[in-house]
């Protein structure tokens, strides 16, 4: 109940006039962003990251919730109607989703898809309600062994179960940690890996290097790679179901959200297995076997409902333990560092009306999503067509504006190129980007937190281990590292695997 | 962002070799195995924050048993030790995946002139935007981008870099309140 009262004080902070212009603009833009070829949502919040200097906080996480769930709507449009994935979420939806466009039914797909994201929203937001209060209240007692435990399980996860190689993984994860290590050491005020420069003693901002490698990194990997004639998106007009569309869809929009909420709420679990899940389980269920392949709509709309779930299961441990999940996750954890706020139990506390508010207006959005969309989508296929060289050209403008804008020093500029290129390398050599920014973000608190929790125990290591909620987290992260293991001892779960790798 | 490329070929950035001398065979091999490169930049990086952290005089400040000098150091060992893990998978024929997207096509070899051009012009504005202010060297870094990617049209292109970069400039100097070097055109207006 109490929960409750503070979700209708959360509608009181999200409906003002001012907060509701934030969500109608995080969500069209979230749209529009995801529509844009190579525009990622996590790119699209790095990108808009220094807009939190001249923005109190409740009003840019609102803008920011906006764009994360616009943008993996918008990602799935230009999926169907495209059949070019940008997003990794969006890969099933074009599976079914551009058939049915082809054969005329874009109309339907995209209903099914704004359906999709529409009730799997809610659902996971729902969920989000009545868990993230109870995991907070369970982890408000944990310490610094507790929040260095999580933050090793993010840092194995993200490179263990993502990307097909470890070592290059681990890799990423490593250069992220290395350029944390830059500036002064924040408990005794050693300078590390300055070089005796005093620009390099404040350290290099997670905006720089979330923008770099986001941004620059990705702009500078698609220019060395641009596809000269981009495909045609096929004409649609506006999105409707007929009654026959919707006694088949309506069961898998309330099925998605059960596979993808858990999903979104664990270390790297993300939407794409989710969703990929989901379609398994429609193609299953379905009446109409047949068709998958060719554009049976249960395909499109199980899924999406999926992706948008697990959006909101990202949100419980991003916002319950400060532990994210996804890239987006991770730079909006960067957002709440800047404005000095350390999401984790403490949060609801602390930031109650934040925290609510931001809540409350995933409900809002939603609701901004679907009234939108619907009317609109016409307009957002004719995105596709902007001229690349502009799309890319005024990616590299607006990360050049915002790393600028964090200090106003032109050095930041070329530390942000250089990140850049480290980011254009890592796309070339298969290094995934994210255990780099989760790096950069987590390490130097995860470091913090070790050194606090050895201080307590005055050097000994079981300082790290001696709360039970800290061996916990410690037996998952085992369990994830001899997953492998385990894998190759069960034959039929292996060959499964495969199976959902070759198709996709 | 991480997304498992949908389509199993990596990129094949080289033709199969076509003459046996030894210098066109090592330099084939080299571009095959160029991968050996990020092992390379993982060692140097390595040994760079071992030195730093060697090197570094921790005198009385240090608080706690574990002081500014232990995670560098567990850091500096873990990157060599990725650097020769590295090596040997590409020497085992292990190739990173090169990561796909919509406006991304592998069949093709690397652009470098593309991305070269493109730091220049992003470098080019790191330097200009003292002197000249953020509204023209703004214009310029988008002119000169959209010049680099391949676009050619003499009025369009600058005009639309002259809007967005003034449009930018007010609103994140004037309506978001974080400031941007005007430069002498915001002086003269």
């Amino acid at each position: 109940m109490d929960s409750l009262n503070s979700l209708m004080d959360g509608f009181g902070t999200a409906l003002t006039p001012m907060n509701l212009l934030w969500a109608a603009i995080g969500v069209l833009l979230g749209t529009a962003i995801g529509v844009l070829p190579g525009i990622g949502p996590a790119m699209a919040v790095a990108l808009l990251l220094p807009v939190t200097y001249g923005l109190e906080p409740t009003g840019a996480f609102i803008m920011f919730a906006g764009i994360y769930y616009g943008a993996m709507f918008g990602g799935s449009t230009t999926s169907i109607l495209l059949n070019t994935p940008g997003e990794s979420a969006a890969v099933v939806a074009a599976i079914e989703g551009n058939p049915m466009a082809k054969a005329g039914r874009g109309a339907q797909a995209l209903a099914a898809a704004a359906g999709g994201h529409f009730i799997g929203g809610m659902i996971g937001t729902i969920l989000l309600v009545v868990l993230a209060p109870t995991v907070a209240s369970l982890a408000v007692d944990i310490g610094a062994p507790d929040y260095f435990a999580i933050m090793v399980l993010a840092f194995i996860a993200v490179t263990s179960v993502l990307g097909s190689s470890r070592i290059r993984g681990l890799s990423s994860l490593l250069i992220g940690l290395t350029i944390g290590l830059v500036g002064l050491d924040q408990m005794t005020g050693q300078q590390r890996l300055t070089f005796g420069t005093l620009e390099l003693a404040d350290g290099i901002d997670v905006v720089i290097v979330a923008v770099g490698l986001f941004a620059i990194g990705e702009a500078l990997w698609v220019a060395a790679h641009l596809r000269r004639s981009s495909g045609e998106p096929v004409p649609v007009g506006r999105p409707w179901l007929g009654k026959d569309d919707v006694r088949r869809t309506w069961k898998p929009w309330l099925r998605g959200p059960l596979i993808g909420f858990p999903f979104g709420a664990i270390p790297a679990g993300g939407a794409e297995i989710p969703t990929f899940l989901s379609y398994v389980t429609e193609k299953r269920l379905s009446k109409h076997k047949k068709e998958f392949g060719k554009g049976a709509i249960e395909g499109v709309a199980g899924p999406e409902s999926a992706a948008s779930a697990s959006a909101a299961g990202t949100l419980v441990s991003m916002l319950t333990l400060g532990l994210p999940t996804t890239a987006v996750a991770a730079v909006m954890l960067a957002a709440f560092q800047q404005y000095g706020i350390q999401p984790g139990p403490l949060l609801f506390e602390r930031e109650s009306e934040l925290v609510w508010g931001l809540i409350a207006s995933l409900f809002v959005g939603m609701v901004l999503l679907l009234a939108l969309n619907l009317p609109l989508a016409p307009v957002w296929v004719k995105l596709l067509r902007i001229p690349r060289p502009y799309l890319y050209a005024g990616i590299l403008f607006f990360a050049a504006v915002g790393a600028y804008a964090v200090g106003g020093e032109a050095l930041d500029l070329v530390i942000l190129l250089i990140i850049g290129l480290i980011g254009f390398g890592m796309r070339r050599y298969g290094l995934p980007v994210l255990p780099a920014v989760i790096g950069v973000i987590l390490g130097p608190a995860a470091e913090q937190q070790m050194r606090r929790a050895l201080q307590i125990s005055d050097g000994s290591v079981t300082g790290l281990v001696n709360t039970p909620f800290s061996v916990t987290v410690y037996a998952v992260i085992a369990l994830i590292v001899c997953w492998p293991l385990v894998r190759k001892l069960v034959p039929g779960r292996r060959k499964q695997d495969e199976e959902t790798k070759v198709s996709v | 962002m991480t997304a498992r490329p949908n389509t199993p070929a990596n990129t094949p950035p080289s033709a199969p070799p076509k003459e046996e001398t030894s210098a066109s065979r090592g330099a084939s091999w080299l571009r095959e195995h160029s991968e050996l490169g990020v092992s390379l930049m993982l060692f140097v990086l390595g040994v760079l924050v071992l030195t730093d952290a060697l090197t570094m005089d921790v005198d009385i400040t240090q608080r706690g048993p574990v002081g500014p000098k232990t995670v560098p150091i567990v850091i500096g060992i873990g990157l060599l030790v990725l650097a020769v893990l590295l090596s040997l998978d590409v020497l085992r024929g292990g190739r990173g995946e090169s990561e796909t997207g919509e406006d991304i096509d592998l069949s093709e070899p690397s652009d470098w002139r593309t991305v070269l051009l493109l730091a220049g012009v992003f470098l080019g504005n790191a330097v200009l935007i003292g002197p000249l202010g953020f509204p023209i060297s703004g214009a310029l870094l988008f002119w000169g981008s959209a010049y680099a990617l391949g676009s050619r049209h003499p009025s369009r292109d600058p005009l639309i870099a002259a809007g967005l970069s003034l449009f930018t400039y007010f609103i994140f100097n004037n309506l978001l309140g974080v400031p941007l070097p005007g430069g002498p055109l915001m002086g003269v207006i």
